[in-house]
Formats: structure tokens, sequence, C-alpha cells
């Protein structure tokens, strides 16, 4: 893959995106939650664009706001307590200020949600086969026999055996894996345009993670159906999605069409996410990298940057100024950072803050557990 | 381990169909572990619950078909043998004016079986929809509902069923539909709080399940949510406090007797039965014990079935959820 290839392929997402009909546009969206404590900013001024046949990866680890994210744009989270602004256009309509009963008709059939653990996301006490049908007598009016063959032909689609027999079981009586297929194939039920994939394969075994994943992409493309894949896991959206955008605090920190990212990232979260990932060459036995300290807290955030707390090539000016997401020399590739990974101005920082024995940039560098404690300890 | 390897695959060979000359592979050669007896043992009901359910069956059954069993009717009268015993024409024995016991027990199960079960249907409907709309909207309404139920709940039963019935049903003369109506209401309307309550923690911790936000991502309405995905999930923990419900409302359909209010004398209800029969319990000579022991025994077995059911009911249910 050279620089030459890499440039070609991406302007050729960019030039595919008509700048007119985006089927799903985010702009400074925020949400927040009223706690005792006070406003805690889970989804902090996002902004991107989804078109049609896409996929987005949204990574980022636990608390950074990608579930909140996915849910705030569905209009899902409830009315009480929960502080929403900015403006989420699905197809030029805004719907982020549309009730519940006028989102309706969005839910289902023009945007849809696998969740995270199918356990849980699946009506122990009904059968398998009226969970699928319910939507499709709501949405698309089938009478019973039509909902069943339907029914049965989505449940072969993703690849479940003996369907007939799987309709009338009950969700107990599945494996993990079958039940995910269920909760993708009720998902897809009723052709939805995007479908909200919220970590579909955190609960489930490793083995089964690829099959579900390779069944998403390939519903995906089957339908020409857009997808917002939220993981923690940048390997999981490596190689499946067109776009990945990397959540830290609640803001996207940096977000670029997938090849562009993996080859030129400029974000030191990225980096520290992408070197934290176990590779197989390494003996048995080494030690993991890691992005010490935790993620800040959501009520109080630090006032500049959010990652300059844990940021191995943090300086003065991270902690007093919040950097603005700026666009790289790749059109469409955006970060939020003052001194980017890859740059001079980086590469002097990291050097400086390993010259002052900075715990991070030590703990980055040599992946030193215990410089990882301190800075475990100083967040 | 080659030995254990090619035995189970000779094992495998004839259940499932293999081409010739293919050797099936085996993975694990292990034997298929029997489920644990143990396991086994706590699923099923036991004895005592088989003696409950038969009894039940029994009595409901005698109460439903009292019409045509062949016993005497509950107000004939055999004043040859008034205040005897049990023997054999009457196992019961007779009461003071010569009633046969055990018809009138039989009777008896019929008007306080009665009023019971539709009491706490009237509670089962009433507490179960108020408690479904607290839990699921919660906010204001639900405040406001459960401030009504600890309100009610703060009353005594008793003094708040005796009250409603000597509101609307208390002249001595009232007829038995319309006693046995007003035993109903107030009984139902006494035990909605409790019904309500434990309708709206279950239904609280249940609507928070990601299932019923699968269901609203997938455009389901509200009303639709809390009948499809979350009222049968509610259901065990409803029916297992409506068995107990019954068992309770037995006693108090007793206690309002015992006060005057029951189900008037002229019908034999158990409650009535007893109050009837309590002075015999006081009498020095010619006391006729079985006028207050026989309903006082059908009460108890009733009740102690009724609750060993409910347990049984809810032992059952927790056991599915827990495995899932």
């Amino acid at each position: 893959m050279s620089p030459l290839r890499r440039r070609k392929e991406v302007t050729r997402t960019i030039s595919a995106r008509p700048e007119a009909g985006h089927l799903l546009e985010i702009t400074d969206l925020s949400t927040s939650f009223k706690t005792p404590r006070g406003l805690a900013t889970a989804v902090n001024n996002v902004s991107f664009v989804l078109d049609r046949g896409k996929t987005l990866g949204i990574v980022g680890e636990s608390g950074s706001g990608k579930s909140v994210l996915s849910r705030s744009i569905m209009g899902l989270l409830p009315k009480q307590n929960v502080v929403r602004d900015g403006s989420v256009r699905f197809e030029g309509t805004e719907i982020s200020s549309l009730s519940n009963s006028a989102m309706r008709q969005y839910w289902g059939t023009e945007m849809a949600m696998v969740f995270q653990d199918p356990m849980t996301s699946l009506n122990p006490v009904l059968k398998v086969g009226r969970q699928i049908t319910e939507s499709l007598h709501y949405h698309l009016d089938m009478d019973k026999q039509q909902a069943h063959d339907t029914a049965l032909a989505l449940l072969k689609s993703v690849g479940i055996p003996e369907a007939e027999r799987r309709l009338s079981e009950y969700p107990h009586q599945l494996s993990g894996g079958m039940r995910q297929r269920v909760v993708i194939a009720i998902a897809l039920a009723c052709g939805p345009k995007v479908l909200f994939a919220d970590e579909p394969t955190t609960a489930l075994d490793v083995t089964v993670q690829a099959q579900i994943l390779n069944l998403l992409q390939q519903q995906q493309r089957e339908r020409d159906m857009a997808m917002i894949l939220v993981t923690h896991d940048l390997g999981v959206v490596a190689g499946r999605a067109d776009e990945i955008a990397v959540m830290y605090s609640g803001q996207i920190v940096e977000r670029a069409p997938t090849r562009t990212l993996f080859a030129q990232m400029r974000m030191p979260y990225t980096e520290g996410l992408l070197k934290s990932i176990p590779k197989l060459e390494q003996p048995s036995h080494s030690r993991l990298q890691i992005i010490g300290g935790r993620p800040p807290d959501l009520v109080a955030p630090p006032p500049g940057c959010k990652f300059a707390p844990r940021c191995p090539y943090a300086q003065e000016k991270c902690h007093s100024e919040e950097p603005p997401l700026v666009e790289a020399e790749t059109p469409g590739h955006y970060f939020k950072c003052w001194y980017p990974v890859g740059t001079d101005a980086g590469k002097e920082a990291l050097e400086r803050n390993l010259a002052a024995g900075l715990p991070q940039a030590i703990a980055a560098v040599a992946g030193d557990a215990i410089a990882a404690a301190k800075v475990e300890l100083a967040v | 381990m080659p030995e254990p390897l090619a035995e189970s695959a000779k094992a495998a060979e004839p259940a499932t169909p293999v081409e010739a000359g293919v050797q099936p592979l085996v993975l694990d050669p292990a034997p298929a572990v029997k489920p644990t007896v143990e396991k086994a043992a706590t699923k099923k009901m036991g004895i005592v619950g088989w003696i409950a359910l038969i009894w039940i069956i029994a009595i409901f059954g005698a109460a439903i078909f009292a019409p045509l069993l062949p016993i005497p009717k509950p107000t004939k009268t055999f004043l040859l043998h008034a205040g005897e015993g049990p023997q054999l024409a009457h196992p019961l024995g007779l009461d003071g004016t010569g009633q046969d016991m055990f018809s009138r027990v039989i009777w008896g199960a019929r008007a306080s079986l009665l009023v019971s079960v539709a009491s706490v249907l009237f509670g089962l409907v009433g507490g179960g929809v108020l408690g479904l709309i607290a839990g699921y909207y919660r906010g204001k309404l639900d405040t406001l509902l459960s401030y009504v139920f600890n309100t009610f709940l703060a009353i005594p039963q008793l003094v708040l069923a005796l009250a409603i019935i000597a509101v609307f049903a208390s002249e001595p003369t009232v007829s038995v539909e319309k006693r046995e109506f007003w035993l109903v209401v107030s009984i139902g309307l006494v035990s909605i709080p409790i019904i309500g309550r434990i309708t709206r923690a279950s239904t609280l911790a249940w609507s928070q399940r990601e299932f019923v936000l699968a269901a609203r991502s997938m455009g389901a309405k509200n009303r639709r949510i809390i009948v499809r995905d979350v009222l049968p999930n509610v259901m065990p923990a409803m029916f297992s406090i409506a068995l107990l419900g019954i068992a309770v409302v037995i006693v108090l359909e007793g206690g309002l007797s015992i006060l005057g209010v029951g189900v008037p004398s002229s019908t034999p209800s158990w409650g009535n039965l007893i109050a009837t029969g309590r002075n015999e319990l006081t009498k020095i000579v010619g006391a006729a014990p079985q006028v207050i022991f026989a309903p006082s025994i059908a009460i108890f077995s009733t009740v102690l079935s009724l609750n060993y059911l409910g347990d049984v009911v809810r032992a059952r249910f927790d056991v599915r959820e827990s495995a899932l």
C-alpha cells in the first residue's frame, strides 16, 4: 500500500459524497445529564455526516459517551434529566426536536439499533417469532402469514439454522451468538436506512464476534444501509468502517477515513488506543501497553484539552487552552490537538516530556508499568 | 488418550450417519454430563405441594359443584340428631339446630371463595393497571400514586373494609347479593395498594431492561410496550401475590363476619359459620365443637395450601428468570 494509492482511495471517498443529500447530518450535538453534582456532559459538540451505505466507526473507551451519542441521535434517551442541544438531520429533516410520537415514524423503519447484550435485549417471555413479527405487523401492516414468512426469511438471512423451529422458541433456548443474530433480524425487519450497532459484539465470544460483524457487513452491503458501529475496539472497525471517529470525554477528538486514520494519526489518544492492542508477534508475557489514568470527570472536565492529564505529549498550553478540531493536510481528516503525533511539534513535545520525566511519556515510550501507575495516581 | 477417543467414536457412529470410511471427528471424548439430582428436585413441587394442590382443586370443585353433590341442603335440619358429633350420615356432625356441617362447610366454601376470588381479581386488575402505569411512566404520576398507595396502606385493612361496608351495605335486612357485592368492592379496594405496590416495584425493574428500549427503538408505543413487553414479565409476581391474597381475604371475610358485616348468616360462609359457632366454645354442657372446628380447619387448610402454592409458583418463575 503505497502512499499514492492511499491518497487515491481517500479522494474517491470524498468525491463520492454528494454535498446536498447526506443521510444523516449531526451538527454540534451535545447531550448532558442532570446529576446531583451538576451537569454531566456525555456528548460534547459532536458533528459528522453519514451517507447512504457507508459505515462510521465510533471508537472510545468506557465512559467516552459513544453509547449516549448513538442513543441521543436516535432520540431514545429519556426526556427527564437530559439536556440535548444541536441539530440532527435525517435526509434533510431536523429530527432532534421531534416528540416521541413523531419519532415513531423513524424508529424501526428508518433507523434501528442493535444492542450490546443479546441476553437482555430480547424479551425472555416472548417467542422469537413474535418478537420479529411485532414490528412487521405494526409498521408494514402485514397479515399473520406474510409476517411469518418474512420473519422466516429474515432468520435465514441472518444465518440461523432450522429457522422454522427457532421461530417458536424462547430466547433462553438460543446461544448468545444466535440471540444476537435474532436481535439483528429484529432490527433489520423493517428495512432501516441506518443501523446503529452499539457494541454489538462486546458480550460475545471472540469466535462469534467475527461472524456477527461479517453478518452486519454483509447485510449492510445487500441493503445499501448506512451503519454506525460503536465499539471500544479499534480492531473491530479497522477493516469494516469507511470512516472512524475517535471519541474521548464526549468529544470527537479525531475523525478520518479509515486508511488515513491508521496511516497518519494525529491525535495522541488514537495512538494510545492503537498501541494498547496486544500484538500477536509480541513474545508471551510481554507487558501490554496501556493508557494510564482514567477518563476525566464529565461533571467537571479539565479546562484545556480533555486528554491532557493522560497525554504523553501534553504541554503547558494543553492544560489551559482547549485545541480546536482542525483539518489535517488530508481533506476529511480532522483532529483536536496542539502537538499532533507525527509532526515536529509533537516530537519536540514528547522529547521535552521525556527529559522532564513525565510518567505518562515514559509509560508511552517504554511501556513502563510503574510509570503508568504514577499516571493513575496523578489523574 | 487414544482409548476413550476410539470408544466414543464407536459410540457416536450409529447416532450420526457418516459416510463409510470417514472417521467422525470427536473433539470431546468426555461422556455427557447427567443433570444433577438436586437440580431436578428443586423444580418439583414435592409431596406437600401435591397435597396442597389436590386440596385446593377439591375445595374449589366442591364449591363450584355444591348444588350437584349428593349432600343435604345446608338449611335442612335433622332435629333428632341436633348437636351430635361426626357419624356415618353426617361426616362432620351437626350444629345445634340440626343442620349438616359437611354440607354447610361446602356451601360455605362457595360464598367464601366467591368473595375472595372476586375481590382479589378486582384488586389484581385495579392494582395491576395502576402499578404498571406508576412503574412504567414514573415521574410525578408515580409519586402521586405511591403516595395514595401508602396512605391506604397506613389504614388497617379490616377497618377500611368495615367502614366501606358500614356506609353502603350495613342495614340488617340487606340481601346476600348486595352484601357480597360490597364485600368484593371493599376488600378489592383494600388489596389494590398491596398488589399495586408489588406490580410497580416489578415494573420498575423490568422496564429498565434493554429489551424495553429495544422495543422503543423499533417504534413501539408505550401502551404496546406495557402490554406486550412488561406485563408478561410482571405477571408471575402478580399471580403469586394473588394466590396469597386469596388466603388473606378468606381470613378477612371471617373477621368481617365476626364483626357482623360478612356474608349474611342466611347463606353459610366459612366466616359466618365460625361467627355463629363461636359461643359453642364457652358452653359447658351440650357443646358442639364441630360447629366451629369444621369451618376453622377448612380455612386453615385452604390458607396453608394457597400460601404453599404461592411460594411454589414464585420459586418456579424465579428459577426461569435466573436461568436466563
